[in-house]
């Protein structure tokens, strides 16, 4: 297997983005991550998107972007893995580049959600939970989360209110990101006061679906510095799946395909929890925020909470979270924002995340597919 | 919508037909061609009797389409007396009453609407004991 970097990236402001459409975003990322590289030719693209069939009534999206992108003839496919669909596309990119089949490789992250109304969309992002036995029940994606939520509440003796760090670390770390969604950050107690959507889960809890498109250039490490003056090395790709039910998992409150993709990088990498200085996380419910520390090994089980109140998981902390605004304040296009978490990485490691420029040299991201059947873990060096 | 997607799953919508495996012996709930536990192919069809408790629950503001007519709904994982976990609709249930750990009971009841024809889907949601 050969090493692997990424030599460029791309990614369009995370919104509403009622003038353009799926196409347009993506290439717009695909653009910017080919400018940025320098890099001549493209050999591949993987197209990370989850639900462009439901929402914009177009599939065979590897095809369109090849051919929109001006890659005309270049190998193309989508791949879907519910929210984890972007990181999913990023790995297939990397194992690419790590056989030796492909040298320069697009992974590309896309979904358009406005092109369809709030209930539509709602209800096609429960596509991702077990149609015959949970989405048949009329369950949504953050009632779900709520499942976990209620039951981690519960059995750890957590009061809603500790998992407000999570929302605030994303809003502070959102205002100093451009592309972000939402650029203001929130109180503890303007946390406390949400809304319920699906309770537990307030409006506080839960990420905001809308559009975005993020790209990365992967191409072999030995020939990254021909293209790119900082490239950032791929250490680990790991992906790893649990039951898709949350019935049927063995214990709902610990994401063992989470602590399994983890383990898998970390072996890859021949790091530690303690050696990662940045964590990318998949945010789209506080409550996941909080079970993917535990499974990765950032903090023991039912004292995520409690660390992120410690100031733990803060910009300048011991190991800072969403450190660009997360899925929470730069905003969850589904498919994309596996993406997105790279991208951040890498401007992180590359120095040049803005005002919220940390000093570190080892990142790690991990996508999350629904409530955790999927789990894809990316550690980075820079 | 194809009809025969509903009707293949009838027995255990409406009632709560699952199996025991015939190698590790463990309840299984929804049913399935390999054992979840042992990954064997082999079991017998068993009945769930339909008691157990609240293992834990969410109240749904957003439905999705289709469901829309009964929100607000609470939806909950239920601990099986045999022990599976499945997940379903509480009812006949005031929101703010509902607890981890009570005790409900299955009944069949519409679960959804589809489409312009209606076509009705029916199957198991789950109400507090009643006190005999
Ligand atoms: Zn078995």
């Amino acid at each position: 297997m050969r090493e692997v970097s990424i030599i460029g990236i791309g990614q369009t402001d995370v919104g509403e983005h009622w003038e353009r459409s799926l196409r347009d975003l993506a290439v717009d990322a695909m653009i910017a991550a080919i400018k940025d590289s320098h890099a001549e030719r493209v050999d591949a693209l993987y197209v990370g998107n989850m639900l462009s069939g439901e929402l914009t009534a177009q599939e065979h999206l590897g095809t369109l972007l090849a051919d929109w992108g001006g890659l005309g003839g270049t190998e193309a496919y989508k791949v879907e893995a519910a929210d984890a669909s972007g990181a999913a596309a990023v790995r297939l990119g990397y194992l690419a580049v790590a056989s030796g089949v492909h040298d320069f490789v697009i992974a590309c992250g896309v979904e358009k959600t406005t092109d369809a109304d709030a209930e539509t969309s709602n209800a096609s992002w429960t596509y991702g939970t077990d149609a015959e036995y949970e989405g048949n029940q009329g369950v949504t994606v953050p009632s779900m989360a709520g499942l976990l939520m209620r039951r981690y509440m519960h059995e750890f003796e957590v009061t809603h209110d500790r998992f407000a760090p999570f929302s605030v670390i994303a809003h502070a770390n959102g205002v100093n990101n451009p592309h972000a969604m939402y650029r203001s950050p929130i109180s503890a107690e303007s946390y406390a006061r949400a809304g319920m959507i699906a309770d537990p889960i307030s409006m506080f809890d839960g990420a905001p679906l809308c559009d975005g498109a993020a790209a990365v250039l992967l191409c072999p490490a030995e020939l990254a510095r021909r293209f790119c003056a900082r490239p950032v090395r791929i250490r680990a790709s790991a992906a790893a799946t649990d039951r898709l039910a949350v019935h049927s998992r063995n214990d709902p409150l610990f994401l063992q395909a989470a602590q399994l993709s983890a383990q898998r990088a970390y072996l890859q990498a021949g790091v530690a929890p303690s050696d990662v200085e940045l964590f990318e996380l998949h945010d789209a419910f506080s409550i996941l925020a909080a079970l993917s520390l535990e499974a990765c090994g950032f903090a023991e089980r039912g004292k995520a909470t409690a660390l992120a109140g410690e100031g733990a998981f803060d910009l300048h902390g011991r190991t800072p979270i969403c450190t660009m605004g997360g899925l929470k304040a730069r905003g969850h296009p589904i498919g994309a924002s596996g993406v997105y978490q790279v991208v951040e990485v890498t401007q992180q490691l590359r120095g040049e995340a803005g005002a919220n420029q940390i000093e570190a040299h080892l990142g790690m991201t991990q996508s999350l597919g629904g409530t955790g059947a999927t789990a894809i873990t990316h550690i980075l060096e820079g | 919508m194809n009809v025969a997607r509903y009707w293949r799953t009838e027995k255990t919508r409406y009632g709560l037909v699952g199996e025991t495996c015939r190698v590790c012996g463990k309840p299984i709930f929804p049913p399935r061609d390999l054992c979840p536990h042992c990954t064997e192919a082999g079991q017998d069809l068993r009945t769930f009797g339909g008691r157990g408790e609240v293992y834990s629950f969410a109240h749904v503001t957003d439905a999705p389409a289709g469901y829309t007519e009964y929100q607000p709904y609470t939806v909950a994982l239920i601990k099986l007396e045999e022990g599976p976990l499945l997940t379903a609709q509480l009812t006949d249930v005031d929101q703010s009453d509902v607890r981890i750990g009570m005790p409900v009971e299955m009944v069949t009841r519409k679960l959804k609407e589809e489409g312009e024809n209606g076509m009705v889907v029916y199957g198991y949601k789950f109400r507090p004991v009643m006190h005999e």
